[in-house]
C-alpha cells in the first residue's frame, strides 16, 4: 500500500467515477454520522459508552464482529495477494478464518462472564490490579496503535488512489480526514454508535463482494475449475499460481517465516483488544458464543469470495495490470469492480469501481473507529481509573477520561501514520496479530484456567510477549537491511524472519509460566473458585 | 467507582458451588470438549501449513480440472471450521447450557433465601 503509486490504470478512469465515489463517500460519512449523533442520545454511563449498553443480540454483534475484523487489509489486500501470488495470497484467509476457533471454544463466553469493559478485569479478577492493569493496558494500547498505523497509512496511499488524486499532500489530508472522523464517531457515539458503524460497514462490504463474485462467476458459467484455468493462464506462471509456493516458497527462511506467520493469525486473533471488547456489548455468554458463531459463518463466507475475486482479478485484469497501478496488489479488488462494470471509461465500469471504493472506504473508517475506542477505553478504565486514581474516580469522570484519551490515541496516530508513510502495512498488521498472539493471549489463558497463575506470572507473560515480539521485529528486515525496509540504507538487522511469532509467542507463554513458579505469592484458591463459576455459569456477571 | 453494590460483592456461595458435583461435572464436560477439540483443529491448521511449505509436489497433485490438493485441503479447512463450530453450538447447547442455568439458578435462590433471612433478623441492613 505505501509503494509509489503510479495509478496508471485508475489514473485515465479517474475523472469518470471521481465525482460519483465522493458523493457515495460524502453518503456513507452522513449516514454514519447520523447515526452516531443518535446513539451519542443514548449513551450516558460507563456501561453504554465502554459496552454499548450491553444491549445487542448475537446476530448484530456477529455483523459487528466481522465490520472490525475484516479490515481493508483483507479485502483489498488478500484479495490483491491472491491475484499476484495466487495460491499463497489464499494461505492469509485459511489462518483468519481457522483463528476465530480459539476465540469461539475458549475466550469469548468465559470473557463475557467474568470482565466489564476490557481484557484487564479479566486478569484483575484474581491478581494485583495495579500491576496487571497497568501491564494489560500497555499492551492493549501498544497492539492497537501497531494496527491503527497500519489502516491509517493504507487509507492515505487507498483513498488517493481511488480518487486518482496523487501526491504527499491528498494523503495527509486522507489520513487526517480519517483520523478525525474516527475521534467522532468514538467520542459522540460510544460503543453503540460504533458498533452501528461495523454493522452498516459489514452489510455494505458484503453485498459488494457478494456482487462482485456473482459477476466473476458468471463470465465462467459458475465453473470453478475454468475460473482457475484462466486465472493460470493469465498469470503467466501456468499451474504454478494454484499452488503453495510463489511467495512463500523461496527458501528454508521464508518457510519457516510462514509458520511463523500461521501462528500468529491463528493464535493472535483471539488476544485483538478490538475484538475482545465486542464481547461486552452483548447481555450473556450465550449471546456471545452466537455472536462468534455468526461472526465464523460471515468471515468465512466473505474469505471464499475474495478467493473468486483475487483469481477473478488474476484472470480478467491480469497480474501485470495489478502491478502497474499498485505493486503491493491493493487495487486488484477496484480495478476487477471497474473491469466487471464494462471496462475503463464506460458508466458501468465507473459506477462499479465507485461503489467498490466507498465501500473500501467505509472498512477503513469503521475499523480504525473500533481500535480507537479498545485502546481509549482501556486507558482509561484500566490506566487512568484503576492505576492512576487508584479506582477514586466515578463513572462521569471515567467516561470523560475515555474521550480525552480518544482525542489524544486519534492525534497520535495521525501524527505517527503522516511521518510513518513509508512503512509496510501487511508487516504491520501481522505485528499486531504476533503481538496480540505473544503478550495478551497467553495471560489470558492462563488466568481463565490455570489455578496457580499469579500475578508475577501474568505481568511477565505481558512483558516478555510484548518486549520479545517488538524487539524481533526492530531486528529484523522490517525495519533495516532490504529495500522494503522502514530504514532501508542502514542495516542492524539479525533476525531472520519477517514475523516474530514463532519465537515470541512461546516466549510469552514460558514466561507466564516461569513467572508463576519461580514466584513466592501463592494464587487465592476461593478467588480462582470464583472466577470459574462466573465464568463457565454467568453467576455474578456484569 | 460507581457500581451497582450487588454485583462488585464476592458471592460467598461460589466456593460452596465450586466444591458441588455439578458444577465438577460441568467443568469437566466443557474442558473435556474444548481443550481436546481446540489441540485437534490446531494441529490440524498445522499439518496444513507445513504440508504447504514442504510438500509443494503432494499438494499440486490434480484432483480434477485446474483443482489440486492444495485448494481442496484449504478449502477443508474452511469446512472443518464450520463443522467445528456447528457441533460446539449443538454440544454446548445440550450439555453446557441446562447445567449452567441450574447452577446459576439455584445459587440465586440460596441467595436470595440467605437475603431474607438476614432481612428478617436486621431489617436495618435489607433496607440498605
Amino acid at each position: 500500500m505505501t509503494t509509489p503509486l503510479a495509478a496508471s490504470g485508475l489514473a485515465t478512469a479517474a475523472s469518470d467515477h471521481r465525482g460519483l465515489t465522493m458523493t457515495l463517500f460524502g453518503v456513507f460519512v452522513l449516514a454514519t454520522l447520523g447515526i452516531t449523533v443518535w446513539a451519542g442520545r443514548q449513551t450516558k454511563g460507563a456501561a453504554d459508552f465502554y459496552a454499548g449498553g450491553r444491549g445487542f443480540t448475537g446476530f448484530q454483534n456477529g455483523l459487528a464482529i466481522s465490520g472490525d475484523y475484516m479490515s481493508a487489509a483483507s479485502f483489498l489486500g488478500i484479495a490483491g495477494a491472491i491475484a499476484l501470488f495466487g495460491y499463497d495470497g489464499f494461505l492469509y484467509s485459511v489462518g483468519f478464518l481457522v483463528a476465530w476457533l480459539v476465540a469461539l471454544l475458549l475466550v469469548a463466553e468465559p470473557l463475557r462472564n467474568s470482565g466489564r469493559y476490557t481484557m484487564a478485569d479479566v486478569l484483575a479478577f484474581r491478581m494485583r490490579q495495579r500491576p496487571v492493569r497497568t501491564a494489560a493496558g500497555i499492551s492493549t494500547i501498544v497492539v492497537s496503535i501497531f494496527y491503527l498505523l497500519a489502516q491509517m497509512v493504507g487509507a492515505g496511499s487507498l483513498v488517493a488512489l481511488l480518487l486518482g488524486v496523487s501526491g504527499d499532500s491528498a494523503k495527509r489530508w486522507t489520513v487526517v480526514v480519517v483520523g478525525a472522523l474516527m475521534v467522532v464517531y468514538v467520542v459522540i457515539g460510544g460503543m453503540k454508535g460504533t458498533t452501528w458503524v461495523q454493522i452498516v460497514k459489514a452489510v455494505l462490504l458484503i453485498a459488494g463482494a457478494a456482487l462482485m463474485t456473482v459477476l466473476v462467476l458468471a463470465k465462467y458459467h459458475f465453473n470453478i475449475s475454468s475460473l482457475l484455468g484462466a486465472a493460470a493462464d493469465a498469470s503467466g506462471r501456468a499451474s504454478a499460481f494454484l499452488e503453495p509456493g510463489l511467495k512463500y516458497g523461496t527458501s528454508g527462511t521464508t518457510k519457516l517465516d510462514f509458520l511463523s506467520l500461521g501462528l500468529a493469525l491463528v493464535l493472535g486473533t483471539a488476544g485483538l483488544p478490538h475484538i475482545l471488547v465486542r464481547f461486552y456489548t452483548v447481555p450473556t455468554a450465550k449471546a456471545a458464543r452466537k455472536s462468534v458463531l455468526w461472526a465464523i459463518g460471515i468471515i468465512g463466507v466473505f474469505y471464499l469470495m475474495t478467493l473468486a475475486l483475487g483469481f477473478g482479478a488474476a484472470a480478467l485484469v491480469g497480474p501485470g495490470t495489478i502491478k502497474a497501478s499498485n505493486a503491493a496488489g491493493n487495487t486488484a479488488a477496484p480495478l476487477l469492480a471497474e473491469r466487471l462494470g464494462g471496462g475503463a471509461g464506460s458508466t458501468g465500469g465507473a459506477v462499479l469501481l465507485a461503489v467498490v471504493s466507498a465501500v473500501a472506504f467505509a472498512t477503513i473508517l469503521a475499523v480504525v473507529a473500533g481500535l480507537t475506542l479498545a485502546s481509549s477505553a482501556s486507558f482509561a478504565h484500566d490506566l487512568y481509573a484503576n492505576v492512576i486514581r487508584r479506582g477514586r474516580t466515578g463513572e462521569k469522570e471515567e467516561v470523560r477520561s475515555a474521550k480525552l484519551a480518544a482525542v489524544a490515541i486519534g492525534a497520535i496516530a495521525i501524527l505517527l501514520s503522516i511521518f510513518a508513510d513509508k512503512l509496510n502495512t501487511a508487516a504491520l498488521v501481522a505485528l499486531a496479530f504476533a503481538v496480540a498472539a505473544s503478550a495478551n493471549l497467553p495471560t489470558l489463558l492462563f488466568s481463565l484456567f490455570w489455578k496457580r497463575f499469579n500475578t508475577v506470572g501474568a505481568v511477565s507473560s505481558v512483558y516478555a510477549g510484548l518486549i520479545s515480539s517488538v524487539t524481533l521485529v526492530v531486528f529484523s528486515t522490517v525495519v533495516s537491511g532490504a529495500k522494503t525496509s522502514l530504514f532501508p540504507h542502514s542495516d542492524f538487522h539479525w533476525f531472520p524472519l519477517e514475523n516474530p511469532g514463532l519465537v515470541s509467542i512461546p516466549i510469552g507463554f514460558l514466561a507466564g509460566w516461569i513467572g508463576t513458579l519461580l514466584s513466592k505469592e501463592r494464587a487465592d484458591p476461593a478467588k480462582y473458585a470464583e472466577l470459574e463459576v462466573r465464568s463457565l455459569t454467568g453467576l455474578g456477571a456484569h | 467507582m460507581d457500581t451497582p453494590p450487588a454485583d462488585e460483592a464476592a458471592p460467598p456461595e461460589a466456593q460452596r458451588a465450586d466444591e458441588s458435583e455439578e458444577f465438577r461435572s460441568l467443568r469437566a464436560s466443557f474442558r473435556g470438549f474444548a481443550f481436546p477439540v481446540t489441540a485437534g483443529f490446531i494441529l490440524w491448521y498445522l499439518l496444513y501449513v507445513l504440508l504447504s511449505s514442504y510438500a509443494p509436489a503432494f499438494m499440486a497433485t490434480k484432483v480434477f480440472g485446474h483443482v489440486n490438493v492444495a485448494l481442496v485441503l484449504g478449502l477443508l479447512q474452511f469446512a472443518s471450521t464450520f463443522a467445528i463450530a456447528a457441533w460446539y453450538a449443538r454440544f454446548a447447547d445440550r450439555r453446557l447450557d441446562p447445567a449452567a442455568t441450574a447452577i446459576r439458578e439455584s445459587r440465586q435462590a440460596a441467595d436470595r433465601a440467605g437475603r431474607q433471612d438476614s432481612a428478617v433478623r436486621l431489617p436495618q441492613e435489607a433496607a440498605e
